[in-house]
């Protein structure tokens, strides 16, 4: 019995230490250092565990400018936004890649970025410039869509669903699998293309007939595409998936043995669009080499290198894309969009209509 | 003056004071700081303090239904652990067959391996997302537990009681019930609490295999901090979780203090080969369990990492070395073993220094609440830890945001705990005679500890450094939290492998995972063979 109050106490002093400790105003930050050109510096890039590019790109770059690029990949897209946002008195990086709109309005709103303009922005469509201030930069864009595996519809003499209407008929009963939106990207971005289409008063009625239609939900993107669905390669038993415009692509690109073509297909009026960006942190001791690393990121050699190793589209408009990539990713006209503002300010209320519409 | 305890001298005084000073500064630095940040950012974001979330907790529906889930599911998951070990217990400490250690030391290893690694392996099994998969692999990891605490009572219980009362006339299930389960209730209490401790805070498990719909106070801790920012809620359930834990562990000594039998019999002469029928049943029944149970999921992972879709072969591990090799990200497999390695060895050596200490220091003052101190991170959760590293250690001289020593620390955070519970019983069982034969004798108190407790604690040590080691190999939760990307361990590349699209990658996975595992194995068993059957509580 005697353990106890040692034990409390101990804690509790431990505690009181470390929150009087907390409570001291960091000191304010040395000089910000604005180098020339950021030659001998290492600037590192705060990232999402999906970034790839590939090494002899990022070798280039430090061959021609001197700059040391250190990749810091810390979690999925919301995670390195919220982790940004709570190191924002002493940031983990110089850069941050990965943010995209439906994350967008946090981060700005915390004020993690720094405004830099790229000279490459020019050749960047209007459409995907999202933030009229300036703060992040267009990368890339891809659209989160429903994909189907067209040898289970062929099999079954099913056509496929054209319209997210189509997935509450009963023909299609039992067939789809999404992501749960407050664990995953893609699952986010598929809510919001149900909210951007039915509206406010409209998307919860469609979620409540999804379910009633035996929706299935899973926690993230891997689970869905894996081990769900038909087309994964895990013997799933679903042939519809929320997953990517480029994954028909990757189905080509990954297959063992090599195949031609794509044996998965494209819903085109299902996709919402995702704009990833990059933006600079405030706070950096590296500026000028951030700056070159933002321009980099729109350099002609990176954005040709991110269909094949992100499975996105280059946001710089006239990029040349790869045969593979071109061949197998169905052309989304007019995919669902929604402003970062919107978004930002219901996103959580949506997340919580959502999680109580279709899991409880 | 008191013969027994000779007067300490000033340097005496000085080796304890240390010894109680090394364990706490650390717990105090590397986990009660960084833990105090991150909870004080949340609970008192203002620099006033809020309660109003932590009334949430317990009054918002969805809030205590996963208060409600942890707990429910914690005690199913304890009892089926118990109703399942149990008789594992009683056939692996009381009957003898050939190979018996050998089948010890393996059902060990469950409990060190990766949540990610036994999630592929069950999910491979074609066992659903649901409740059940929980139960399974909460049976899978603390099926070692049960076995070993209470085992190691059953195997030193005096057997002349059970023979007295069954010469007296009483039936098999009386002698159990009114001689054999009271002397065995202590090790079942703190086996149970121990294992509903371990499922309470269960991260993994409920990730990979609970699906959207399930969510306890630990995964939820998870959710809202790095889904919705909401770092008060966050801190309410990491306060609410800790608390619960706090009277868990105090639970566990408890019973742990009670746990040690009053007369130890020699194991040698109660254990017995499987001569009745119902012996033979009783192997034999639990032999198809254990392979069943803990077997049968890993050797499916062994399977699918030599069954590529190319053909029985080694493929899978040649791919292991050839996947995205060229992309920023790409990180040899060799290297990565190299890393679980090295930061393995660096996470044993801190948690057995100051794991020993601690145990030293308490056995020496006879008080334990220094091991509840170093069992304290065991109750909170990965990704507090992770974030107030993140916010805490973030200034000059203690700047280790990114820096490599961040990962042994973590590790060595959840290794202490069982460094103590492995040397402090031995330490308390050196017969106080031999000391005091020894200062009759005319030796030092530093010439004492010196060729009386240290010979026999450095066996204990050995034991706690083997299992250390493989605990560290294994560990996932707080290491993805604070690993650097570029030097992975091989439990971070088995889970970026599952998360790569291609057939290639799911048996690269598999691969990386048999290799863990042999790893692991090859660590426990090494720390069975120099246990050599002596002592310990785990």
């Amino acid at each position: 019995m005697r353990r106890i109050p040692a034990l409390a106490a101990s804690l509790v002093a431990s505690m009181v230490v470390a929150a009087a400790s907390t409570v001291v105003v960091a000191p304010a930050r040395a000089g910000v250092q604005v180098g020339k050109d950021g030659k001998g510096e290492t600037v590192t890039l705060v990232t999402h565990d999906s970034f790839a590019l590939s090494e002899d790109v990022v070798a280039a770059f430090t061959k021609r400018t001197g700059i040391e690029v250190e990749i810091l990949p810390l979690g999925d897209a919301g995670q390195i936004v919220n982790q940004a946002i709570l190191t924002k008195d002493n940031p983990l990086g110089d850069v941050l890649f990965g943010v995209d709109n439906t994350f967008l309005t946090r981060a700005l709103e915390a004020g993690i970025f720094e405004r830099y303009r790229s000279p490459a922005l020019a050749d960047v469509p209007a459409a995907l410039r999202l933030d009229r201030r300036g703060r992040v930069t267009p990368i890339d864009y891809g659209d989160v869509c429903i994909n189907y595996d067209e040898e289970w519809f062929a099999d079954e003499g099913l056509t496929v669903p054209e319209t997210l209407r189509d997935l509450t008929k009963p023909k299609y009963r039992d067939l789809l699998v999404v992501e749960d939106p407050s664990t995953s990207s893609p699952g986010l971005a598929f809510l919001l293309a149900t909210v951007a289409e039915f509206g406010e008063r409209g998307w919860t009625d469609y979620w409540a007939k999804l379910r009633d239609n035996g929706v299935t939900v899973v926690d993230g993107w891997e689970q869905a595409y894996y081990d769900e669905f038909t087309g994964g390669g895990a013997g799933g038993d679903k042939p519809l998936v929320v997953s990517y415009a480029s994954s028909p692509a990757a189905a080509v690109v990954f297959a063992d043995p090599p195949i031609d073509e794509s044996p998965i297909g494209t819903m085109t009026g299902s996709c919402f669009r995702q704009v990833e960006f990059a933006g600079i942190l405030a706070g950096t001791e590296h500026r000028a080499a951030a700056r070159r690393l933002v321009d980099f990121l729109l350099s002609p050699e990176v954005q040709a290198d991110v269909p094949l190793q992100m499975f996105v589209y280059p946001a710089v408009a006239g990029t040349p894309l790869p045969d593979e990539f071109t061949d197998n990713v169905g052309t989304v006209d007019d995919p669902y969009t929604m402003a970062p503002g919107r978004i930002g300010a219901q996103r959580d209320e949506w997340i919580r209509e959502w999680t109580g519409t279709v899991l409880r | 003056m008191d013969r027994h305890r000779p007067a300490l001298s000033a340097r005496d005084r000085l080796g304890t004071g240390i010894a109680i000073a090394v364990p706490v500064v650390f717990v105090a630095l590397f986990f009660a700081y960084p833990v105090a940040a991150i909870l004080g950012r949340g609970l008192a974001p203002e620099g006033q303090v809020d309660l109003e979330p932590l009334r949430r907790v317990f009054t918002d529906p969805t809030l205590r239904g996963v208060v409600w889930f942890t707990v429910w599911q914690a005690a199913l998951s304890t009892v089926l652990t118990l109703a399942i070990g149990l008789p594992g217990a009683y056939v692996l400490a009381r009957l003898r067959f050939p190979g018996r250690s050998l089948v010890r030391a393996m059902v060990t290893i469950p409990f060190v391996l990766p949540t990610v690694l036994v999630a592929s392996a069950f999910l491979a099994l074609g066992v659903p997302r649901s409740l059940g998969a929980i139960l399974l692999a909460h049976v899978f990891f603390n099926y070692a537990v049960v076995v070993r605490v209470v085992g190691e009572l059953w195997r030193h219980l005096d057997p002349h009681e059970e023979d007295a009362a069954r010469m007296l006339g009483a039936s098999r299930w009386r002698v159990w019930w009114e001689v054999t389960f009271p002397a065995l209730r202590p090790g079942i209490l703190a086996a149970a609490t121990i294992t509903f401790l371990f499922c309470f805070t269960s991260f993994g498990v409920i990730l990979f295999l609970g699906g959207p719909t399930r969510s306890t106070i630990e995964t939820e801790i998870y959710r809202q901090t790095t889904r919705f920012l909401d770092l008060p809620l966050a801190a309410a359930l990491s306060v609410v979780q800790l608390s619960a834990v706090v009277v868990l562990l105090w639970l566990v000594a408890r019973f742990e203090r009670a746990a040690v039998p009053r007369r130890l019999g020699a194991a040698r002469e109660i254990e017995h080969r499987a001569r009745s029928l119902g012996d033979r049943l009783l192997l034999f029944g639990n032999l198809a369990v254990m392979a069943a149970l803990l077997a049968l999921p890993l050797g499916v992972l062994v399977a699918r990492s030599l069954s590529p879709p190319s053909g029985f072969g080694l493929a899978s591990y040649r791919a292991l070395s050839e996947l995205r090799r060229g992309s920023t990200l790409y990180v040899a497999p060799l290297d990565a073993i190299g890393n679980s390695l090295r930061f393995a060895i660096a996470a044993t050596a801190i948690a057995v220094v100051v794991g020993g200490l601690a145990a030293w220091a308490g056995v020496r003052g006879r008080s334990r609440w220094l091991d509840g101190l170093l069992a304290l991170p065991l109750g909170v959760s990965a990704v507090t830890l992770g974030f107030g590293f993140l916010i805490a250690l973030d200034e000059p001289p203690l700047d280790l945001r990114g820096s490599q020593w961040l990962v042994p620390l973590a590790q060595a955070l959840v290794a202490m705990p069982f460094v103590v519970l492995l040397v402090a019983p031995v330490l308390r069982a050196v017969d106080p005679r031999v000391r005091e034969a020894a200062t009759m004798l005319g030796a030092s108190p530093a010439r004492v500890r010196r060729t009386v407790d240290l010979p026999i604690a450095a066996r204990a040590l050995l034991v706690a450094a083997a299992f250390a080691f493989a605990i560290s190999l294994g560990e996932f939760g707080a290491t993805s939290f604070v690993v650097r990307p570029d030097h992975p361990t091989l439990p971070i590349v088995i889970y970026r492998l599952l998360g790569q699209p291609g057939d290639a990658a799911f048996g690269a996975a598999m691969a990386a995972s048999c290799i863990l595992m042999v790893l692991v194995a090859a660590a426990v068993l090494a720390g069975d063979r120099a246990r050599a059957g002596r002592h310990g509580e785990f």
